[in-house]
This record gives C-alpha cells, sequence and structure tokens, in this order.
C-alpha cells in the first residue's frame, strides 16, 4: 500500500504545483490582459463577479501576494474560477462542467481503445519479429508523426465534404435535446467516430512501438527459453510470460504521455468543434478569455492526475513486486 | 548505419538546406496577394494560392526556416536542461536526487499544451525565439527522467569508482566519466524534444496563439483553418504545409530509431 501511497501524495504535490502556477503566472507576466478585458465589459459585471476576478488574477494591488494566495485559495476551494467572457455571464465552472464529460468520454474511450489495440498489435510485431509485422513499424511511424488536429482537417475533408458519410461537427445533430434517449445517443456515437478515430489513429503508434520494442527484449530473457524447453504453448509463453513482464513500462508510459495525448485529443476537439474542453479553450483563446482558460487548464490537469493514479493501481495489480516493497 | 537512419538523415539535410535557402528560391514573396484567387497547383503556382492569392509554395519554402530554428533552440536549451537536471539527480542521489525527480516528474504530468497556450497568451509579443524559450521549459523532463535512470547505473561502475578514489571531483567525474557514457541516451533525447518542440510550436500557431507575422508551417494551417479551406475543397491549402511536418518528425523519429538500435543491439534486424 505504501506505493499507492507515496504516488497519491506525488499527485497531490503536483495538483498544488499546477494551482499554484496558475496563481502565479498571471502575477509575473507582463501586462494586465484582464483589467483591459475588465474595462471593456464596464459596468456589465457586478460587484461579486469583479471581487473574484480581482482575487483570481491579483488586480488588488494592496493586498500582500500571502494574502493574495489564502485568498486565491478560497476562491478555488468555493469553486469559483470566475466569469467567463466568452460566455458572459456564465461562470466558468458551470461552462467547465457542462464540456467536461464530452472529453472525458472521448479522450477515456478512445485512449484505452489505442492503448489496447497497440499493446496487442505490438506484442505480435515483436514476438514475430522479422516477420511482415515489422513493416507496421515505418507506417506508424509516419502516422504518429502527424499533428492530430492535421489528421482531423483531412479526415474531415475526406469523410464529411468529399464523400459527406460523418458529420463534420458538434457532438450531437441541431435540434435535437440533450436526453436519455436512442436517438441521442445514436447520434453522440455518430458525431464521436470521425474524432475518435482520429485520435484513436494517431496515438496507437506510439503504444505499438514501445510494446514492441520491450517484448523483443524479454523475448531474449532465460525465463522465456525455460517456458519454451518446458513445451509450454506459444500464446502461454507470449502472453503470460513475455507480455505480462513487457507491459510494465508500457503502463508505467502511460501514465507520463497522458498529458500528450490530452493536449492532442484537446486539438481533436477544436478542429471538429466537439463540445469539450478543447473546444471551449479555443473559443476561450480567441476572446482572451484567461479565466475560462486557466480553469480549463486546471480540469485537466486534475483530470490527468486521477487517470494516473488509475494507471497505477493497474501496475500494482500486474506487478506484484510493487506490492511486496515498503 | 541503415538504410532507415541514412533516409532519416538525408530528409533532415533536406529541410535544414530549405530553411537556409527557402527565402531566396521563394519564387514569390510569400505574403504578398496575387491575382489568382484559391486556385489549384499549376505551373506557375506549384502549391496552388491562398484566398487572397498568395503563392502556398513560397510559404511553405519561407515557413521551413521558423520551423527549424524552434527545433534547433529547443533542442538545445532543453537538452542542456534534462542533462543539468538528470544527470545531477542520478550521480548525487539521495535528497538531492528525491528533490529534482520530484520536479521533473510533477512537470512530465502537468499537461504542457494547455499551459503553453496560456503562458503564450499572455505575452505581450509572441515571437519565434520566446516561443521556443517557453516551449523548452516544459519540453526538458522527459530527457532527464531517462537521463536518470542511465546515470544511476553508471554511477557504482569501478572506472567511476576509480576516478573518485583517485580524488577527482565530482564535476569532473560527471562531465569526463559519466557524460561521454551518455552520448546514445542525450542524443536520442535530443532528437526527440525537436519532434516535440516542432510538434508544439506549429500546434501554437495553428491555433493562433503565435504572432502571425513570421510564417511557419503551422500559420499556413492557421489561415487556411480560418479562411474554410475545408469546406471550400481547397485542400492544396493545408496538405502540403501537413506534410512537411510529417516528413520532418518521420525523418527524426528514424534518426531516433538508429539511435536506439546502436545502443541497444538486440532491436538490430536479425538478419535472416
Amino acid at each position: 500500500m505504501t506505493f499507492l501511497l507515496r504516488r497519491a501524495l506525488f499527485y497531490l504535490v503536483t495538483l498544488w504545483a499546477a494551482i499554484t502556477m496558475n496563481f502565479l503566472l498571471p502575477r509575473l507576466l507582463p501586462g494586465d490582459p484582464v483589467q483591459a478585458m475588465i474595462t471593456k465589459l464596464g459596468g456589465r459585471l457586478n460587484s461579486d463577479a469583479m471581487a473574484s476576478l480581482y482575487v483570481l488574477f491579483g488586480l488588488d494591488e494592496q493586498k500582500s501576494i500571502w494574502a493574495q494566495y489564502v485568498d486565491y485559495w478560497a476562491a478555488l476551494l468555493r469553486g469559483d474560477l470566475g466569469l467567463s467572457f466568452t460566455f458572459f455571464p456564465t461562470p466558468v465552472a458551470d461552462v467547465l462542467s457542462q464540456s467536461l464529460p464530452w472529453t472525458l468520454g472521448l479522450v477515456g474511450v478512445t485512449t484505452v481503445i489505442a492503448f489496447l489495440l497497440g499493446t496487442l498489435l505490438g506484442v505480435y510485431a515483436g514476438w514475430r519479429r522479422g516477420s511482415w509485422l515489422d513493416s507496421l513499424i515505418p507506417v506508424t511511424t509516419f502516422l504518429s508523426s502527424i499533428p492530430y488536429f492535421w489528421l482531423g482537417l483531412i479526415a474531415i475533408s475526406v469523410f464529411s465534404v468529399t464523400w459527406p458519410l460523418l458529420p463534420a461537427s458538434g457532438g450531437y445533430a441541431a435540434g435535437l435535446v440533450p436526453e436519455f434517449s436512442g436517438e441521442f445517443i445514436g447520434s453522440v456515437l455518430e458525431h464521436a467516430v470521425l474524432p475518435g478515430v482520429t485520435i484513436v489513429v494517431s496515438s496507437v503508434a506510439g503504444w505499438i512501438l514501445g510494446m514492441r520494442n520491450m517484448m523483443v527484449t524479454v523475448t531474449a530473457e532465460d525465463y522465456v527459453l525455460v517456458a519454451k524447453a518446458k513445451g509450454l504453448s506459444q500464446r502461454r509463453i507470449m502472453f503470460a510470460y513475455a507480455a505480462r513482464n513487457a507491459v510494465l513500462p508500457s503502463i508505467s508510459g502511460f501514465a507520463l504521455s497522458l498529458g500528450f495525448i490530452v493536449g492532442g485529443a484537446l486539438l481533436v476537439e477544436m478542429v471538429f468543434s466537439y463540445p469539450g474542453l478543447g473546444y471551449v479553450l479555443f473559443q476561450g483563446i480567441g476572446a482572451k478569455d484567461y479565466p475560462l482558460m486557466q480553469g480549463v487548464f486546471l480540469v485537466i490537469t486534475l483530470a490527468v492526475l486521477v487517470a494516473n493514479l488509475l494507471a497505477d493501481i493497474g501496475y500494482l495489480l500486474l506487478d506484484p513486486r510493487t506490492r511486496r516493497e515498503g | 548505419m541503415n538504410f532507415k537512419t541514412k533516409l532519416g538523415l538525408g530528409v533532415l539535410a533536406f529541410f535544414t538546406l530549405i530553411a537556409v535557402i527557402g527565402e531566396w528560391i521563394a519564387p514569390y514573396d510569400p505574403s504578398a496577394m496575387g491575382d489568382d484567387l484559391l486556385s489549384p497547383p499549376s505551373g506557375a503556382h506549384w502549391f496552388g494560392t491562398t484566398m487572397t492569392g498568395q503563392d502556398i509554395f513560397s510559404q511553405v519554402l519561407v515557413g521551413t526556416r521558423g520551423v527549424m530554428v524552434v527545433g534547433l533552440v529547443c533542442g538545445v536549451l532543453a537538452t542542456f536542461l534534462s542533462i543539468l537536471v538528470g544527470v545531477t539527480a542520478g550521480f548525487l542521489g539521495g535528497a538531492a536526487d528525491e528533490a529534482l525527480s520530484m520536479l521533473s516528474n510533477v512537470f512530465l504530468v502537468i499537461p504542457a499544451l494547455p499551459l503553453i497556450i496560456i503562458v503564450a497568451s499572455m505575452l505581450p509579443s509572441a515571437d519565434t525565439v520566446l516561443i521556443a524559450a517557453v516551449i523548452s521549459l516544459t519540453a526538458w523532463a522527459w530527457g532527464a527522467r531517462v537521463l536518470r535512470a542511465q546515470t544511476m547505473s553508471l554511477r557504482r561502475r569501478d572506472f567511476v569508482e576509480a576516478a573518485r578514489a583517485s580524488g577527482e571531483r565530482t564535476w569532473r567525474i560527471i562531465v569526463f566519466e559519466v557524460l561521454p557514457n551518455l552520448t546514445a541516451v542525450i542524443a536520442s533525447g535530443f532528437v526527440g524534444t525537436v519532434i516535440f518542440a516542432v510538434m508544439l510550436q506549429i500546434t501554437l500557431s495553428f491555433v493562433g496563439v503565435v504572432s502571425l507575422s513570421t510564417w511557419n508551417w503551422g500559420t499556413i494551417l492557421f489561415w487556411a483553418q480560418s479562411n474554410q479551406a475545408l469546406g471550400q475543397g481547397a485542400w492544396w491549402w493545408f496538405v502540403p504545409a501537413g506534410l512537411c511536418i510529417a516528413l520532418l518528425g518521420t525523418a527524426l523519429a528514424l534518426i531516433n530509431f538508429g539511435i536506439d538500435e546502436y545502443a541497444n543491439p538486440r532491436l538490430r534486424k536479425v538478419r535472416a
């Protein structure tokens, strides 16, 4: 259990670092973009909203930096992330809670699919080294070198413009009301196909490659040779002996590449106008909506940390050594 | 050196050459507007033209420099940081190691893209070099982690012990005994960082947080997207820049495979 406790502690420190960065950035960087925005909105801001923006972005010059930091934490713990300029006058927290489920659904499902598919292909490619599967490597390398968003653009131009098979934007058909009905769910799935496939195609290569290289290394180990000498079936050796050990770096790598994958997925959402955090962030950039952008950053960081903790639990289940330790 | 590595080096050399001479061989001024509006590729405009009649071939040629400069600057800066943090942590061990590893893990886990978008959009003028510096600050952590692990395995080797026993100073052992044995790891980290930096810079330009006054492949895609090139079927507007990115990325990845195979002979191709 100490393993999990240590990891959880680390994630708490990371969360603290992310929040503190969020606090410091607008205070350290030159210029007062938020002040400019407030001036522009003028009388349309009520005094409560004004006060929370002052706390979040350090416009209250009279207070010491420490007092500002305490106020900042107090605001965060209340769930107060300020008002969004883009979706004025909706609070940032509301905008985020509407778009978060879309991102979690899209990115969560596609990341799991890409990981499973890539790992499985990697197991085969590493086990059958020297076969035609080796030619997968250059192809997938090329695919992973394509930026996520560009692949999304191509997907739109081929499957929505040239052959209008699938919808190019949005999370569900216009005119439908979000509810728990067959029609609505069908529409959601239909809209998720293109962005989902885009994310899977561009992220699968990394898993294939990492898994293949580990399989190649593990296959040369003595315990695999012993298993072969015992006459166990190929399948059993491949999965229970080689793959189970080879997958460990992939899982610990999963945690670390997640931040990168999420970044790519946000871009896919921007390209497809998918109603998740990425698209919200994109709209925020255009309007210089700092409360919204910082809110998106915090929520994404939190989601990535939770996903990391889940990956750690998976690691714990697969590798008995981590359980004995401590 | 196998064929794949040579191919990678060749493509990289080609783009480096374009980065240097691109501005001189470009047939048009990339920002100049022309009379052929949104025309498909032809003899006069190899990659076609934009909505305002700008020559896309010239934009790609001129834009290569910005991409390569950011890649190089970030590669150098971030590799330096990763050596500084990773090797120090791995060699010293103990509390210093704990603190430095924690620092690099924090930077690894925090999603870089939204963070950089915030920083870049808050900067009053987000020019190429500044962006390169900001990207480097988030790009060093992966290299540091790998270098730390490798250094830890070297720390207790006989030749390091020998140097320590003969009274060499710590920095001298690190620079002259440890670093030369990390060359392959550092090189592959450098190449990996360049890929990361190039992708990130193009992404930032595409999203529109970087100054649009200088051309790079991402800016071309930004204009293509904001002028609805897709809806108008103007595939030539975004295909060339995207292919260039993919080609450069693949070339760098191939070079990295070469380095990996050099460092880990088990990965080399089995001769039938």
